[in-house]
């Protein structure tokens, strides 16, 4: 396993992600006789794990069963133990787009935090490009490193625990790109010019506040940069269930028999449940022999989703 | 770094290189070729000029269609009016605050005037310009310019600028495909390096491009492809260097029964494809003959012309038969080609091993995604899109019911642009629901305890029984 690679078997040392249903992932580092509790029971890692491929149903100790799932920058995102605020994959995806990053790219970026955009950077620059990330907290710093050395990444970046705004990326005249994500991030604008090739590059910064977004939009029309453009990415969600709506009573229609009306809109509401069926009887809690009905009222994709995974 | 000289060829404009020409918002992709006209925005233009200089330069486009290097000094605006007004009580519209008449604008036009100097005359002849407030005479000034102002940016195509102009341009052809929900699918799908990723579009290239660019040349792409060719317009726009050709493969859909069930044999003469061939030879024949007939027919003339003079029938027949030998000849090459690229994607595919899979077009996605999944290794992402929600309802209820697959999501995103000016910052458009659909999920083992499926089928129908007991 690796961040940049794919491989077929997890083996000692890797980092496994267990999917215990929709929205419920955790992650695993997977070590010679240890041990991972998970709400169906216990995973040991010298028979469960070692050796199994990827993508594997694993049995628990409990009777219930999970996935192993081989790690993605996208996987780790929502999994990986925050020590930061992060961004997550929507803004990832537009970042490493409107860079232009790609196989290759020198990148620089700050502060890494805890190194969701840097795994994603890492992986779409592989294995010629190179990141240059910076982070002023010290603990952060080294066990951003540490987690790089951890994910076999570690000859893909280089992390610097300096101020990006005093001290710059400690690279003059190299990147492609540069991202900032920092509470100041006009004061690092001159600091990104320098990092840049002086044929030219792209930069991207991430504020929460739109009065951080004025200072950074003067500092870069400052610094002589072009093209200077302001986004917003929102994603949405959606749910895959059917709906069946009541019909109100309009009381008995003397022109038509009461009879027909009933068979008339009978078949219209199980052919728009129909699609669902499938799905259906695979309700959650069914599996846990708990209750009979499920712990979570809406009926939803999240909920079948959890349902369908565990069935044996 | 050492090699900046280097460096700096790779940021040069060469002869033959693809670019994309933008003015303001609108792009628009050609190719650097000598002495030939390019037609942007209701202009001729010559790119020969361009070779040389830095991409991301902006050129004034000359008389002529001619480009002339745009200073740096001339960029800045040259309005010194530093009087303003402070509203707009007094600004009356009475349509003739400009005293310059259009026939003025087309004689300074005419005189080979530039852009800005045409702005500043209209900027002398408002009698309003003085009253605006500052920030009306700005936008003013920005109107003219984006009129008058005559000039054009020379930019290295990638996906983002691809992706925008295809947008822009032609959304139809990309399925409404719009670039945010790109830069979505590459990173769910986690396309990288050294990967082998399975690509399914009819989105002119854009996405397989796209693909190909996040991959630089390392691992493989296998486009499966409806009809008889791959079709990939798109690509070229791109400029990859030759040696990223070696990673795309091409297999044609309408063999994946056939290789998913094992009949397909590539490396001998197999039914299938020879039936495939035969239907291709007829028609090759037939567009040979047509061929034949009018590349024939001014030969033919000239040669009746001259064959009152010394040439025979015979020999005209047997020069004939030669052209014809020599056209099988090549199409049998090239049908032989077309074998070997088949067979060596079909060799590609048949570990089941992909480490991706992208779709995107105008099929219906639900056949087309269950089909090429099994193609994937457990373990690996897959993303779907589509212009509308429905198709990808019935693909996720689906791939519920066939299992294999894990954290399925239905989404999709909005793109909001912000103006950011002094005190003029406010979002300036919203688009939604235009720019499609995704599906993804990830492929995990199929349960080896129900391979005939029986034990699924038969499960669940005691539990409707019980919940109709229960509600009955």
């Amino acid at each position: 396993m690796s961040f940049v690679e794919y491989s077929d078997h997890i083996q000692d040392g890797d980092t496994a992600i267990i999917y215990l249903g929709h929205d419920s992932m955790m992650p695993v580092k997977v070590q010679h006789g240890a041990q991972t509790q998970t709400r169906y029971g216990a995973i040991r890692h010298s028979t469960d794990l070692i050796g199994k491929p990827y993508g594997s149903k694993v049995t628990c100790s409990k009777g219930g069963w999970v996935h192993v799932l081989h790690p993605t920058p996208e996987l780790w995102t929502v999994t990986l133990p925050h020590r930061t605020q992060i961004l997550y994959t929507t803004d990832i995806a537009m970042i490493t787009m409107m860079l232009e990053l790609r196989p290759g790219s020198i990148v620089c970026e700050s502060g890494t935090g805890s190194g969701s955009l840097s795994h994603a950077i890492l992986r779409t620059i592989a294995p010629t490009g190179h990141l240059h990330t910076v982070e002023f907290h010290q603990q952060r710093a080294e066990m951003a490193a540490q987690e790089f050395k951890e994910h076999r990444v570690d000859h893909l970046v280089t992390v610097r625990n300096q101020d990006v705004c005093k001290d710059g990326f400690g690279v003059v005249g190299v990147a492609d790109a540069v991202f900032l994500d920092i509470p100041s991030p006009w004061e690092a604008v001159k600091h990104a010019k320098a990092a840049m090739k002086k044929q030219g590059g792209r930069v991207c910064s991430f504020s929460p506040c739109i009065e951080q977004v004025q200072r950074t939009c003067e500092a870069l029309a400052d610094q002589a940069f072009e093209e200077i453009s302001t986004l917003e990415v929102l994603l949405r969600v959606h749910d895959v269930r059917t709906a069946s709506l009541p019909l109100p009573d309009f009381g008995s229609d003397p022109t038509e028999t009461s009879e027909k009306t009933a068979a008339d809109s009978a078949p219209k509401q199980t052919n728009v449940t129909s699609q669902d069926h499938d799905a259906a009887p695979r309700d959650p809690g069914s599996h846990l022999g708990t209750s009979p009905s499920p712990p979570n009222p809406e009926p939803n994709g999240r909920n079948r989703e959890n349902v369908s995974s565990r069935r044996f | 770094m050492a090699d900046n000289g280097d460096d700096d060829s790779h940021c040069r404009i060469k002869e033959g290189d693809y670019v994309v020409l933008k003015r303001g918002d609108i792009f628009k992709a050609a190719q650097i070729q000598l002495k030939k006209k390019v037609i942007f925005e209701k202009q001729w233009i010559y790119l020969d000029n361009a070779v040389g200089h830095f991409y991301r330069t902006t050129f004034e486009i000359g008389s002529g269609g001619t480009l002339l290097l745009k200073t740096p000094k001339e960029m800045e605006s040259s309005t010194a009016a530093k009087e303003a007004g402070a509203d707009n009580r007094n600004i009356v519209d009475d349509g003739k605050s400009q005293k310059l008449t259009r026939d003025d604008i087309e004689m300074l036009k005419e005189q080979g005037l530039k852009g800005q100097e045409i702005i500043q005359q209209l900027i002398d002849n408002s009698s309003t310009f003085k009253d605006k407030t500052e920030y009306a005479q700005d936008k003013y000034i920005k109107k003219k310019k984006k009129k008058y102002e005559n000039t054009v940016m020379i930019l290295k195509p990638s996906c983002r600028i691809l992706a925008m102009m295809y947008h822009g341009r032609e959304p139809g052809k990309i399925c409404h495909l719009r670039h945010d929900t790109l830069a979505q699918m590459l990173t769910l799908a986690n396309i990288h390096a050294g990967s082998k990723v399975l690509v399914f579009e009819t989105c002119s290239g854009l996405v397989l491009g796209a693909v190909m660019e996040r991959m630089g040349g390392f691992g493989s792409v296998i486009q499966m492809y409806p009809g008889g060719e791959p079709l990939r317009p798109g690509v070229d726009s791109f400029g990859f260097p030759s040696h990223f050709r070696d990673m795309l493969h091409e297999f044609p859909i309408c063999h994946v029964n056939a290789l998913l069930t094992g009949t397909l044999n590539t490396k001998t003469k197999d039914p299938s494809i020879d039936s495939e061939k035969s239907v291709l030879t007829a028609k090759d024949v037939q567009q040979n003959k047509a061929d034949v007939e009018q590349q024939g027919s001014p030969e033919e003339q000239s040669r009746e012309a001259s064959s009152v003079a010394n040439t025979s029938d015979d020999q005209e027949k047997e020069d004939r038969e030669k052209r014809k030998e020599a056209k099988a000849q090549e199409r049998k090459a090239k049908q032989e080609e077309k074998r070997k690229k088949m067979a060596a994607a079909a060799a590609l595919l048949d570990g089941r091993n992909a480490d991706g899979l992208v779709i995107a077009g105008r099929f219906h996605p639900c056949p087309v995604l269950l089909g090429l999944l099994k193609f994937l290794a457990p373990s690996r992402p897959f993303v779907v899109y589509s212009q509308h929600k429905e198709p990808l309802i019935e693909c996720y209820t689906k791939l519920k019911e066939v299992g294999g697959t894990v954290s399925l999501r239905l989404t999709d995103t909005w793109l909001r642009h912000y103006q950011v000016m002094p005190n003029r910052t406010h979002p300036l458009l919203l688009m939604s629901g235009g720019g499609g659909y995704l599906l993804s999920g990830t492929t995990v083992a199929v349960d080896h305890s129900k391979p005939a499926g029986s034990l699924r089928a038969e499960e669940p129908a005691p539990k409707r029984l019980k919940l109709t007991n229960t509600e009955g």
